[in-house]
């Protein structure tokens, strides 16, 4: 019976990747991506068909949408690079960045909370309306549970509990806002950059 | 050897250790040791908070029994209705909410849940297992599948039940043509049951990928496995197809959005292709843990290792690969372009292809086998049978142009029963003769279970094979009643009485169950000389499964001495003890080689609370209550934060920092 060593000794409970909670964040991944890419087709479905004005106000504003990517993708690093400072046994670094994080998270909410008051239309006023704050309220939920999953880090880190062998809940928890990030790329490009492609 | 010490920690006995290796005979220290460890709180207090992955795989299977018994009834009510031409015992809005919910339960309600319970059982115990991946997790699955269902029944006292058909198409279901409750109580029901059945398919993935024990490589799981594992990856990627549309509708209906609102630009076609994104790997969700069953048990019947196991494991894959591609069988009639059509019926047809390949493994292992005539052997090969012809009709209603001529008859009705009953309803009843001496430790009674198949077998056949021929005359489906001079009252009254046959079979189990619980014969651990990890251990299994974790060296670790394939045999009596607190092994996900020592969660009320406060949640939008969803979900957020606390018992935190008072709680377990 030598199909492995059996005096090796093993890590024991949530250790980072071997945890199963990792494997748990990483299927959540794939259904939520899913959910999202229902979205996006719904969207393309009704806008290849539609018969209107298509975004109603025209061509829309790209400067402070793309501002927003720009804190949203900055929060992703700085949640990178919180969780690397754990490795590194620098755990007030850790919880300075995991702050900022969330601040930049906090920001990327208020400025969509502005574009979405800038609308002239709301949910009901028509097909696009419904599309946009469907989606971009989807998205935005997402965002704001993750800024709760960072707060909880930032609780948890300042309480002390992590170490840089005992971190799992970072690794997820950092997974899972690197994903909110990501699907925002798509929901960007399709609500604001896709409209361009028409006038081109 | 090589002890991996970090470069810079020594050494910590919570953090890292060899575990302990050898034996555990019954009624040694360390079995006792396992037995305190893992027994769960006594009386309502475990009722509510136990998260053992047999309890919650049978509750899953009562509670899915149930549903399809109320299902069952609806069933007969209409058919009652349909036996004679020009019938008054139902109005035509009874009716219309019968079909529906009798849609909606056996196919949400039963078909997939019933395969979970035998999934959630036999998993950890195929795999050699101490339980589930995600054990909370499990129970929450299987509390919000129980507050879904009675979710989606609660309107139907009040008359007032889904009555759009279990698709639901728009703009019927939509907020002009259906202003009640109706559609609303189906439409939340189906998301809030989504989040039962995608965490149910997270954790059976991870379960699988991370929980198997040492050398059970991914080439030697249970054919079941595969079926459960392709199911609920097809879950996975799937329902948030249906829950977004059943949101959309919502707020079309609730909100005023205009996603299928023809008026404004909306489409209805859209609510088709969202629902059968979803709707068709669902079929095969429901099929094919049905067939792993089968591939699973027959083989045991046969005295033989299944035939073809490479290739039965590739076509369940394959199966679902092209399951993903047909969904527009079901829009043929919707005017879609011919080059769509043509595509997709091709994928449809290809699909008999793996499914033939599974045939023929089957048959093969009857053939080259010895066949033992107990009653799951029976159940199995009538299933053969029943997919055969329901496969055939299938490949009939996959033709466009036939497709034409019988969309929206009975055809399709028979052909759903035929692949729905006989490859769910029949795999899962021979399912429950086969593994019900693991569950209690009794037989069941031979006598009756004979009986029950056949009656079963023959009212089945007499019920929906006349339905072809239904179809054939033009019978449209859905229709509350008829008139004689369309020349269906025979077929009808057949079909009549063969579903109630049916149901007198199903009673004959339900009494073989009731008698067999009391009364049957005391079952050994493996009364079938079965193959499987699950009968190396007793009947009904210890609360922690494996006292020790077995190795794995074949597919058959109880058949290894008689098949003598190689010279390796897996070990069943010595192998990880593990007995500091609840604990198994994880495991590398190809190879199976031992990776870490999971730490698992004991007994907690917390996927309760979670599940309540969800479903409460859904109660509150059904009635537009803003302030009590308010409340329902700051609720959940404070039992999520609670769930998802760091703990040290379960390694979750640093054991460094501050924790001399209270170090001790991961010990003492």
């Amino acid at each position: 019976m030598n199909l492995f060593d059996h005096n090796r000794s093993l890590p024991i409970g949530s250790d980072a990747k071997l945890s199963t909670g990792w494997w748990g964040v990483l299927a959540l991944i794939v259904t939520e991506s899913a959910l999202f890419a229902y979205l996006l087709f719904t969207y393309f479905y009704l806008s290849a068909q539609t018969e209107q004005q298509w975004p109603p106000e025209g061509l829309p504003s790209l400067t402070m949408p793309i501002i927003n990517t720009i804190i949203l993708l900055a929060s992703s690093v700085s949640v990178w690079a919180s969780e690397h400072y754990i490795r590194l046994k620098q755990i007030r670094w850790s919880i300075g960045l995991m702050a900022l994080s969330i601040i930049l998270g906090i920001s990327f909410v208020l400025i969509q909370l502005i574009e979405w008051h800038k609308k002239p239309y709301d949910m009901t006023s028509d097909l696009y309306g419904s599309l946009y704050f469907t989606i971009t309220g989807f998205h935005m939920c997402h965002v704001v549970i993750g800024i709760v999953v960072l707060l909880l880090l930032l609780v948890w880190l300042s309480l002390g509990y992590f170490d840089d062998r005992r971190h799992a809940a970072v690794t997820i928890g950092g997974v899972y806002w690197h994903f909110v990030d990501v699907v925002w790329l798509f929901v960007f490009a399709t609500l604001y950059l896709f409209p361009y492609s028409d006038s081109v | 050897m090589a002890i991996s010490d970090k470069k810079h920690n020594l050494p910590d006995n919570r953090l890292e250790r060899v575990p302990e290796y050898g034996c555990a005979p019954t009624g040694s220290t360390v079995e006792m040791r396992l037995a305190h460890t893992w027994e769960c709180n006594p009386g309502w207090r475990g009722w509510f908070s136990t998260v053992d992955h047999k309890t919650i795989g049978i509750r899953y299977l009562i509670t899915a029994f149930i549903f399809l018994i109320i299902g069952g009834i609806e069933a007969l009510i209409m058919r009652a209705q349909l036996s004679l031409p020009d019938q008054t015992l139902l109005t035509p809005e009874q009716y219309n909410q019968l079909f529906t919910m009798h849609g909606i339960t056996m196919i949400f309600l039963y078909a997939l849940p019933i395969l979970s319970g035998f999934s959630n059982y036999l998993w950890p115990l195929l795999l050699g297992s101490r339980d589930m991946a995600f054990p909370r997790l499990n129970a929450l699955s299987y509390w919000i599948f129980l507050f879904a269902g009675v979710f989606m029944y609660a309107s139907f006292p009040l008359g007032q039940a889904p009555n759009a058909g279990w698709f639901n198409y728009v703009p019927f279901s939509g907020p002009i043509y259906n202003t009640g409750p109706n559609i609303d109580v189906f439409a939340l029901g189906m998301v809030l049951l989504g989040i039962s059945t995608t965490v149910g398919a997270v954790n059976f993935i991870v379960t699988l990928f991370k929980m198997r024990a040492p050398g059970m490589t991914i080439n030697r799981v249970p054919i079941l496995v595969w079926g459960t594992l392709t199911a609920s990856v097809a879950n996975l990627i799937t329902i948030p197809a249906v829950s977004l549309a059943f949101l959309l509708l919502w707020l079309d209906r609730q909100v005023g959005t205009q996603f299928f609102d023809v008026a404004n630009g909306g489409k209805p076609l859209l609510w088709q292709h969202l629902f059968w994104i979803f709707g068709h790997p669902w079929v095969y969700a429901i099929v094919l843990p049905a067939m792993g069953i089968v591939s699973d048990a027959l083989p045991t019947f046969c005295r033989r290792p299944l035939v073809g196991y490479t290739a039965v494991a590739l076509a369940t894959m394959a199966t679902m690969m092209f399951g993903f591609v047909v969904w527009v069988h079901h829009m043929f009639a919707t005017g879609l372009p011919t080059i769509s059509l043509s595509i997709f019926g091709a994928a449809s047809m290809a699909i008999s292809i793996p499914s033939a390949v599974a045939v023929f493994a089957w048959i093969a292992t009857i053939w080259l086998g010895r066949p033992v005539f107990k009653t799951p052997f029976l159940f199995f090969a009538g299933f053969v049978i029943l997919f055969v012809i329901g496969g055939l009709s299938g490949v009939m209603v996959a033709a466009v142009s036939l497709n034409w001529q019988l969309n929206e008859t009975y055809f399709v009705v028979a052909h759903l029963h035929y692949v729905l009953l006989g490859i769910n309803v029949f795999p899962v009843i021979g399912g429950i003769y086969y593994w019900f001496p693991k569950f209690t430790g009794r037989m069941m009674n031979e006598k009756l279970g004979k009986w029950s198949f056949w009656v079963m077998f023959i009212g089945f056949n007499a019920a929906f094979f006349p339905m072809h021929i239904a179809g054939l005359l033009g019978m449209p489906r859905r229709i509350y009643t008829y008139s004689s001079h369309m020349g269906w009252d025979t077929v009808n009254m057949i079909t009549s009485i063969g579903s109630f046959i049916f149901a007198i079979g199903i009673l004959i189990f339900l009494v073989n169950v009731m008698i067999s619980l009391k009364r049957g014969v005391l079952a050994g651990s493996n009364p079938w000389d079965a193959a499987t990890l699950e009968w190396s251990i007793s009947s009904p299994p210890p609360a922690y499964n494996f006292a020790v974790i077995p190795i794995i060296a074949s597919r058959h670790p109880l058949w290894e001495n008689r098949l003598n394939e190689s010279s390796e045999r897996s070990s069943l009596s010595e192998g990880y003890l593990l007995t500091a607190g609840h604990e198994t092994i994880g495991t590398s996900p190809i190879d199976a080689k031992p990776q870490v020592i999971l730490k698992m969660p004991g007994d907690s009320y917390i996927p309760f609370f979670v599940g309540l406060f969800v479903s409460l949640l859904f109660v509150g939008l059904l009635f537009h209550w803003w302030s009590f969803i308010g409340v329902m979900t700051a609720a959940c957020c404070i039992t999520l934060i609670l769930w998802m606390w760091p703990q040290k018992s379960l390694a979750q935190r640093t054991v460094f920092n501050a924790d001399h008072s209270s170090q001790n709680n991961s010990e003492k377990i």
